[in-house]
């Protein structure tokens, strides 16, 4: 059914722009060992393709960072995952399924192929070591024959790039600000030439200054270095500024995909409406605010059918019944590759049902 | 229902559905599940017991001599006999009350003491920070057996409350310390400081906010002074401070070195009672585990499910996420 995003496309030997890089496919991740797990993701499907900025939004606790952690098997116990695919291509066409791999291949493979910006991050220096030499020794790690001087000198030039002069190499981590040590941070993370760069929240921490001033300098560097970012934040607003496409992530799930204009001026699935209208436009009419009513259901206890109904305002008898998958919206001249999950665009599963299929609401079917 | 578009029936209907899913009820007696906590409890109750009941079950009294000298364990003498021809099973068990009595009151000795410095030190500060830090480094630098040797020493009696009580005073300081510093790093934790803001007295900070916290570390001094204090008994018995009639292990011991067991050749002598001191701290070294994974909740679940997860083949560690292929692939 959906075609267009996840089937992997034929892999040239030289790997160009627009293919995809990371297929996440099926992901299902469960906290807890017990009896009675929590299923926090649920066959969620992602595809990032090369050198583009790929947006995960959504409220708090709705899957975002585990999506990520769980695709880089970073989920601390007890995280579990238990199902699901993460292909990553690499730049010679070469395919390694990231969920397949052994400690010592996912220790080589970490931060050299995919990397992460974590939350939070710039408290993720020690506060003993020069910042020079944390950054060269992730460099080091990954390339014994290297020699300390190289190393450094590379620490330099990642520092430079991501607007730190030089001579900072030998501060410590008390001596810089939080965004610089943001920026170090993210300097450590694109040290290896990764193909993928998780960003965690990134910016959460910083004012909006330097928020923008960091968000400038990654699309500056992606488009120097060309990796592709997968950029996870509840700030939709600065979603659509920076990302290509944008993925709505709600209890677990994956509920629209689409690029980041489509998604601003058509959202087609009432939980990105509802987003879009809890933040202020800056351009354009005022409109009011309207928030969404209600909080993010209960995982370890998940209703049937669709999980977001409770606060959908376009909720009828079919979506307590049904769970919506991800299909393309019913509505004319769409881009091809979106995909929305509601019943209100899946006309053929609510007949199959024996329900009475919804007309769309007028704010999903925006042009 | 098909007719029915309002929220609340479709909401009522999905409750229905869900009731029969098992339900996460609060657990009860969580710790009792840990395999490591009950196989250490079940060795300390059994010496507890024997212990409360030893001289009564002891087949022969532990100081009646016989004429059976230095015999190997056989059917009337199941752990042979000493060179006065004394049972040594009925010594063993004779001597457990000793060795609890004196591990215990001990430890929970050293333990209150240790929590009422360490705590109060870390978590006034200042002046009286600085006096209980200086009395309790103080009794760290002391050399402990010596000291417990000469205070056994000029001690009329030297039974076994009053080494225990020796032991207690001498052996609170490490704990006090460890107390110490996790409370100083408790004392500034943002939760605290909200109790705080919030008009909480200084006792009920101490009591509900910072004591929690520092549960696994007591239980784990606690258990740690246990073991010291069974195994100063033992040294301070098997030297002769103790009076040789107060039996315990050590004295076992005391009396196998005296003798000279290890050149005749009288393993049976010694060995029950060593491998009895073995058996105690070992269960003492499991609580503390089972204590751990059930204080530390990250732990827990991984404490709790240790068979399941290692018949699923899950082996939980940081940053390496098991992958199990269980989940329905209801997707394409």
């Amino acid at each position: 059914m959906s075609a267009a995003t996840t089937s992997p496309a034929a892999t040239p030997a030289a790997a160009k722009t627009g293919d995809p890089v990371l297929e996440i496919k099926n992901l299902s991740v469960d906290y807890g060992f017990d009896d009675n797990p929590t299923h926090v993701l649920r066959q969620a499907s992602l595809t990032l393709n090369r050198g583009e900025v790929l947006g995960l939004a959504g409220e708090s606790g709705c899957g975002k960072s585990t999506l990520a952690y769980g695709a880089t098997r970073l989920l601390p116990p007890p995280g579990l995952i238990t199902g699901g695919e993460v292909i990553y291509h690499d730049r010679d066409g070469s395919s390694t399924d990231i969920l397949k791999l052994n400690d010592a291949e996912l220790r080589a493979s970490r931060w050299r192929d995919m990397s992460i910006v974590f939350q939070g991050a710039m408290n993720s220096l020690n506060p003993v070591y020069r910042i020079g030499k944390q950054i060269s020794d992730g460099i080091l790690a990954h390339s014994p024959g290297m020699s300390k001087a190289q190393a450094m000198e590379r620490s330099a030039e990642m520092l430079e790039m991501v607007g730190i002069s030089a001579d900072r190499l030998r501060s410590y981590p008390h001596q810089l600000s939080g965004g610089m040590r943001q920026r170090v941070m993210i300097a450590m993370a694109l040290s290896l030439d990764p193909q993928v760069l998780i960003m965690d929240e990134p910016t959460t921490a910083l004012d909006v200054v330097m928020q923008r001033q960091i968000i400038e300098q990654i699309a500056d560097l992606r488009e120097r270095l060309g990796f592709s970012v997968i950029f996870i934040t509840h700030d939709v607003s600065l979603l659509i500024e920076i990302a290509d496409r944008i993925a709505i992530m709600y209890a677990g799930e994956i509920v629209e995909k689409a690029s980041s204009q489509d998604m601003y001026r058509r959202p087609r699935h009432p939980y990105t409406d509802a987003l879009l209208h809890s933040f202020p436009p800056l351009r354009g009419p005022r409109r009011e605010l309207g928030g969404i009513p209600g909080s993010p259901p209960d995982l370890s206890n998940l209703p049937s059918g669709c999980p977001f109904r409770d606060r959908c305002a376009f909720a009828f008898d079919a979506c307590s019944s049904i769970t919506p998958e991800l299909i393309h919206p019913g509505v004319g001249g769409d881009a091809p590759t979106r995909q929305v999950a509601c019943l209100r665009h899946d006309t053929k599963a609510v007949v199959d049902a024996g329900f009475e299929p919804q007309p769309l609401p007028e704010q999903l079917v925006l042009r | 229902m098909a007719t029915d578009t309002t929220l609340e029936t479709p909401a009522a209907e999905v409750v229905s559905s869900t009731a029969p899913k098992k339900k996460n009820k609060p657990q009860k007696f969580l710790f009792l599940r840990n395999s490591k906590a009950m196989t250490g409890l079940g060795i300390l109750a059994f010496f507890a017991i024997l212990a409360i009941i030893g001289p009564w079950i002891a087949p022969y009294g532990a100081g009646d001599v016989s004429k059976d000298l230095l015999q190997a364990p056989s059917s009337t003498h199941w752990f042979g006999t000493d060179h006065l021809g004394r049972d040594i099973l009925s010594q063993i068990i004779v001597g457990t009350r000793g060795v609890m009595v004196v591990g215990f009151i001990a430890g929970i000795g050293a333990t209150i003491v240790g929590v009422v410095v360490g705590v109060t030190a870390g978590f006034i500060g200042g002046i009286g920070d600085e006096t209980l830090s200086a009395l309790s480094n103080v009794f760290l630098v002391i050399p402990q057996l010596p000291l417990i040797i000469i205070i056994a020493g000029q001690l009329p009696t030297a039974g076994g409350v009053t080494v225990a009580l020796v032991i207690a005073a001498t052996g609170w300081a490490w704990g006090a310390r460890v107390l110490r510093a996790q409370t100083l790093s408790l004392r500034r934790r943002d939760f605290v400081e909200a109790a705080r803001a919030n008009g909480e007295r200084s006792w009920r900070l101490i009591l509900v906010e910072v004591l929690p916290n520092l549960t696994a570390i007591i239980a784990a001094g606690f258990v740690g002074t246990v073991t010291f204090a069974v195994l100063s008994q033992v040294t301070l018995s098997f030297i002769g401070i103790t009076p040789v009639s107060d039996w315990n292990w050590g004295t076992i011991l005391f009396w196998a070195q005296n003798n000279l067991a290890l050149q005749r050749g009288a393993w049976w002598w010694f060995v029950p009672a060593g491998l009895c001191i073995a058996l105690l701290g070992m269960a003492l070294t499991l609580i503390n585990f089972g204590i751990d994974e059930f204080v530390n909740p990250r732990l827990r679940s991984t404490g709790l499910h240790a068979r399941s997860l290692r018949r699923r083949g899950i082996r939980p560690r940081i940053g390496f996420t098991p992958v199990v292929y269980e989940a329905k692939e209801d997707r394409t």
